[in-house]
């Protein structure tokens, strides 16, 4: 009895978190898509595979042997040798003809996820750093690029070409609701192509080993309706908002005269260094911290009072602040939608 | 229990494809021979993601280079009478096909020892200077190894140990330094040659 | 009138009765005792302990952190281990388990049996046998000591650049990893090549081809495997530890260099060297196979043409673990192919096995049961691999628990296993006791169970998007309850190594006694005693047969050997039709000191590249010595 409850506990705990769709698998891009169909034709053909070895390995090992006389032992044996020859011999081209199904789908596959581009295509340019994510959305006309960080908004239904680069190791983009993923790597462009087909906040991580905080550089992206997705686009290309309280305003004085100013650009105001992400927008993101953090009054403050505690390793150093001036700059910042 | 087959009178010693010594330096020669191999590949590979080869530098002056080539094509013949020599174990001519050897092999080395201060870049400057002292340097080690076998081996046959194995040996070595010779002909065109196509 | 020649008169096995033969060759074969004795050792017996030995003291001390990941993996935001000791845990883990774990102890199977299995006294270059054990052993401590140091290598078992280069890993942690692969490289390397010339040259005679047992032709192709492939790692490495020491400008793309060209080298060595691991369990599975079937092993030919075509397909993968670096797709459905490919020879060795157990009439012990937790388990990392072969699959599962689940699957299910039961299966052999088949089947079914409740979730948490390789997750992502089942099915997993242990160490003292074949196998091992004599065979058997003891007339033995010094029989390549006498080194001291002068130039040289050119005389000095003929003459008649 208390076997069976160890083993209904076990099967609860293994299933739990099982309401959903793996990520992966609960496709709302059509690169995603295409693959989970993959994935599922791949999944059967395995488990009929595997299901078939394991019942010829059982009955191999228990089926009823007959007592045969030492007489004719020799010629069953051949006849049973040959059988078996001939049962090998079948298996083989099973396999073979499987496989070149297999490679046949997967190729079929391959060529549609290159394909999944258009004239009307976004491009961005995506930077990934240690350890988080700098966006550009490419124009001809420059005052018509947005800059952010870590969270991209897309619309619907368009082609999507994602720019990869590096500006130090190897990174990889990889939102599993949208389309697989592509590495970042230095000296490199490569290219990620999606369209995505249902509206939604879509999370992901990076997915190459990159150093400290590897663990700790998501990346969320904003599908939505096409006019939703415009007056983003319109908003982002504003200069900050001004502050509107005292306190903000403090906030601000305060932002331009400590170290800050040595990595944040916030348009409007004379920081303009690239070395860490664009903030002019920053209260518009749902995280923090290439969304380690959400975006709150509070996690703001602690992770500006010492990103060390937040994020071992990080690149953004500790700044001495005082607690009126750490308040006001998150009141300045919190204004920045 | 005593079977038919008397072991006793086969030789003690042979010679090639006869003896483990062989099999040995065969599979010793393969190995460093794709060692060898993929460092020419990525010299390919380093030339076509470049859209300028040589990088920053001219290719190396081909003076050097081309006589170490030279006499290490000569050095073959020597080199295969004194494999024959070995095989039929005679004494004085394998004693002076391996002085002869062990001088040339010197020699070489001299000439490579004057071509690296000379090579127009450096090893840390860029990716081809790297690549470039990465091979050149890769098939010295070998001929340092090569050389300093053939010394040792030509001062035992001046010993008491002067053998029937020794020649087996000799025979061995000659083996070896075909291999020396026939792995720096791929990489001289390519240092040389390719760079000034 | 001629002078005759007075000439020694040879003691042969000839003439001696089997008492006194017994008496004269354990004189000539044994090992010399004490300190120097010890460090002498060429009897491949001995090494292949050694070898064994300190594989599974890796093995537990990787498990260990594994542990230690489960522990900090089992809740999210966890802070049982920092970023920083994570990054370093699960490099070792890795790192050990491939290097350290994985590929010696298949050598050391492979040096002890290999000689045993074609019947002759020792292995071809015993003392380089012994100089490959003290190289992997030196590397592989240097790096736990590192460790020890906080200075363990913390860039990923593979390392990838730029972050293992100089700009984004300072300090020595890197260097240390570089420098323990040229280690064990060597070592590996020296196997091989002792491998390769003992099979071609030292078989029994009568030991044709065709007669050669499974395990000692998966033990030739994975030498081959070895003398191809790690040369890759070797120069790679080396670049790397040019790169970091000397400033060569290999992978750094601002100078012409490239950080895919890491990845190519290390994965043109990295695919085979899984197969390295893998070629000689199956060897192992084919050993064991046949003997509790109680039948010759069905499609001899089949299985070794599998083995040569998985051998020399191994080489054509690499690409497959670059789907996502940027590669063209055209390039990359080449190795979508050829990876699919590969699962064809793999397949046929499956169903051959499964045809000689229906053909036989099966035996239940220990071996048996870890055969067929091998089947059922690798069949589901195969069928994983052929997932991860095609581009769009992987595309969304690489560098996720997805494909954690799977290379654990393929190596715990594929190699693990049949190690496991190759264990209880050449225990008896190697120690004259058998284990204790009670705690065999405690041992299976905590494996089993233990292993597939602990990696067959990771497939699913891959495919929820979580990646492989970091120290924590948010609690929002939903993969805490999952993770906490692995953690706790982790711990199953890791009592059966327990249980192993406790088997192994008791056996030794409380074993039943085993006979010289208490399996009533066929090849020529079981005809020695348990464990064998030094010298093995008492006279070289000649063979008639493959799997000589089950068949009749099947074996004969040779007669003429010398007694009073160390002689062994040539035979020729394909018909092993006696050749030469050869006679093999007696136990000497320059393997360990070559080992010493090589490894404090090796180790120097992570510090400077001085230590390269000042080492080279002592290396130079111990390796004349090693190769100094000895007064004795070695060839005469």
């Amino acid at each position: 009895m208390r076997i069976k409850l160890l083993a209904v506990g076990f099967l609860a705990l293994a299933t739990a978190g099982c309401e959903r769709l793996p990520k992966s698998l609960d496709s709302a891009g059509r690169g995603a898509e295409m693959i989970a169909d993959l994935f599922w034709f791949f999944t059967a053909v395995s488990a009929i595979i595997w299901i078939g070895v394991v019942a010829a390995l059982i009955a191999a090992l228990f089926r009823r042997r007959d007592r045969t006389s030492e007489r004719n032992a020799e010629e069953t044996d051949r006849a049973a040798h040959d059988r078996a020859a001939r049962v090998v011999v079948t298996a083989v081209g099973a396999t073979v003809v499987t496989l070149l199904a297999l490679t046949a789908a997967s190729y079929f596959t391959d060529r549609g996820l290159v394909n999944l581009t258009g004239d009307n295509a976004l491009t961005i340019d995506v930077s990934a750093r240690q350890w988080w994510w700098a966006a550009e959305y490419a124009s001809s006309d420059p005052s018509q690029r947005v800059t952010t960080a870590n969270e991209l908004h897309i619309p619907v239904g368009t082609p999507v070409n994602l720019k990869l680069s590096s500006a130090d190791v190897i990174h990889s983009f990889w939102v599993p609701e949208l389309t697989g993923k592509q590495d970042l790597v230095p000296g490199r462009q490569n290219v990620l192509r999606l369209i995505a087909t249902r509206p939604g906040v879509y999370r992901g991580q990076c997915a190459e080993f990159c150093g400290l905080q590897h663990a700790h550089m998501a990346i969320i992206v904003v599908a939505e309706a096409p006019k939703d997705f415009e007056a983003w686009r319109q908003r982002q290309l504003a200069p900050a908002v001004e502050p509107a309280t005292d306190e903000a305003r403090r906030g601000r004085e305060v932002f331009l005269q400590k170290p800050c100013v040595m990595c944040h650009k916030i348009s409007g105001t004379p920081a303009g260094s690239r070395a860490g992400p664009d903030l002019t927008h920053v209260a518009s993101r749902r995280g923090l911290a290439a969304n380690t953090l959400p975006f709150t009054r509070g996690s703001l403050a602690a992770w500006i009072a010492d990103p060390q505690s937040v994020k071992p390793g990080s690149k953004m150093p500790l700044t001495q602040l005082t607690a009126d001036e750490l308040n006001a700059v998150v009141a300045y910042l919190e204004g920045l939608q | 229990m005593k079977g038919d087959l008397d072991l006793s009178k086969l030789q003690t010693h042979g010679f090639g494809p006869r003896t483990t010594m062989f099999w040995g330096t065969l599979a010793f020669i393969t190995l460093e021979g794709t060692a060898f191999a993929l460092a020419i590949g990525t010299y390919l590979y380093l030339m076509s993601i470049n859209p300028q080869w040589p990088l920053g530098a001219p290719p190396p002056g081909l003076l050097p280079g081309s006589i170490i080539t030279f006499v290490m094509l000569a050095s073959v013949v020597p080199n295969h009478f004194l494999k024959n020599w070995a095989r039929e174990e005679n004494l004085p001519l394998v004693r002076a096909g391996l002085v002869l050897m062990s001088m040339l092999g010197i020699f070489i080395l001299v000439i490579r020892g004057f071509e690296f201060p000379q090579l127009k870049v450096s090893w840390d400057t860029n990716a081809y200077g790297s690549i470039l002292w990465f091979l050149l340097g890769l098939h010295t080690v070998h001929l340092l190894t090569d050389v300093a076998d053939t010394i040792v081996l030509t001062a035992l046959m001046f010993t008491r140990h002067a053998t029937g194995k020794r020649f087996s040996d000799t025979e061995d070595n000659g083996v070896y330094w075909d291999f020396v010779v026939l792995s720096w002909m791929p990489i001289y065109v390519l240092l040389y040659w390719v760079p000034r196509w | 009138m001629t002078t005759e020649v007075v000439k020694e008169v040879h003691l042969r096995d000839s003439s001696l009765p089997d008492n006194e033969l017994h008496a004269v060759l354990a004189r000539t074969w044994a090992t010399p005792r004490g300190l120097i004795g010890w460090l002498s050792v060429v009897d491949h017996k001995v090494v292949g302990i050694r070898y064994f030995i300190t594989a599974m003291v890796f093995l537990a001390a990787a498990g260990l952190l594994a542990v230690a990941m489960r522990l900090q993996l089992a809740r999210p935001e966890n802070g049982v281990l920092g970023p920083d000791l994570y990054d370093q845990v699960f490099t070792m883990h890795g790192t050990t388990m491939m290097f350290l774990f994985g590929v010696p102890v298949m050598e050391a199977f492979m040096v002890y049996l290999v000689p045993l299995m074609v019947g002759t006294r020792n292995i071809a270059f015993p003392r380089l046998n012994s100089f490959s054990y003290y190289m992997y052993l030196v590397g592989g401590v240097m790096l736990w000591i590192a460790f020890a140091f906080n200075t363990g290598a913390d860039a990923g078992w593979f390392s990838y650049v730029p972050l293992a280069g100089p700009e984004y890993a300072p300090g020595k942690r890197v260097d240390f990893w570089a420098q323990m692969v040229t280690f064990t490289e060597i070592a590996a390397l020296s196997v091989a090549i002792e491998i390769i010339a003992t099979i071609f040259k030292q078989r029994a005679p009568g030991m044709r081809l065709d007669r050669i047992p499974l395990f000692v032709w998966a033990a030739l192709v994975t030498s081959f495997v070895i003398v191809f492939g790690m040369p890759s790692v070797m120069v790679s490495s080396t670049m790397l530890i040019l790169d970091r020491l000397v400033s060569t400008q290999f992978f750094n793309p601002a100078e012409g260099g490239d950080a895919l060209l890491w990845q190519h080298l290390f994965w043109f060595f990295g695919h085979p060297e899984v197969y390295i691991i893998f070629l000689p369990a199956t060897g192992f599975i084919s050993a064991i196979i046949p003997t509790f079937a109680r039948r010759p092993m069905f499609g001899y030919l089949p299985l070794v043409l599998a083995l040569i075509a998985t051998g020399f397909l191994s080489f054509g993968l690499w690409v497959h673990h670059m789907f996502a670096a940027g590669i063209p797709a055209l390039g990359s459905s080449f190795f979508t192919a050829s990876s699919m490919m590969i699962a064809i020879p793999t397949g046929v060795q499956i169903f051959c096995w499964i045809a000689t157990l229906w053909l036989g009439r099966p035996v239940f012990a220990t071996p048996l049961l870890f055969t067929i937790a091998f089947i059922v388990t690798f069949v589901i990392g195969g069928l994983t691999g052929v997932m991860v072969a095609s581009v769009p699959i992987d595309l969304q599962v690489h560098d996720t628990y997805f494909v954690v689940a799977h290379f654990h699957y393929v190596l715990v299910g594929g190699a693990v296993f049949p190690l496991i039961a190759a264990i209880y299966y050449w225990f008896p052999k190697a120690t004259g006791r058998m284990m204790s088949e009670r705690l065999g089947r405690w041992n299976f079914w905590l494996a089993f169970i233990g292993f597939n409740a602990a990696f067959f979730p990771m497939h699913i948490l891959g495919l929820n998007g979580m990646p492989r390789r970091i120290y924590t997750y948010p609690l929002e992502s939903g993969w805490g309850s999952m993770n906490f089942f692995v953690s706790a099915s982790a711990v199953v997993l890791a009592a059966s190594f327990v249980i192993l242990a406790w088997n192994i160490i008791y056996s030794i003292r409380k074993g039943e006694p085993a006979g010289p074949n208490p399996w009533n196998a066929g090849t020529l091992e079981w005809t020695t005693t348990s464990p064998p004599q030094d010298y093995n065979f008492a006279r070289i058997p000649v063979v008639g047969a493959s799997d000589p003891l089950w068949t009749a007339g099947g074996l004969a033995e040779a007669h003429g050997l010398k007694v009073e010094s160390r002689e062994l029989v040539v035979t020729t390549t394909a018909e092993a039709q006696p050749d030469l006498r050869e006679s093999s080194p007696v136990p000497s001291i320059w393997p360990f000191l070559a080992a010493v002068t090589a490894s404090a130039t090796l180790i120097g040289s992570i510090f400077t590249p001085w230590a390269v050119v000042w080492g080279a005389v002592p290396v130079g000095v111990t390796l004349i010595g090693w190769f100094w003929p000895k007064s004795v003459p070695e060839d005469e008649e």
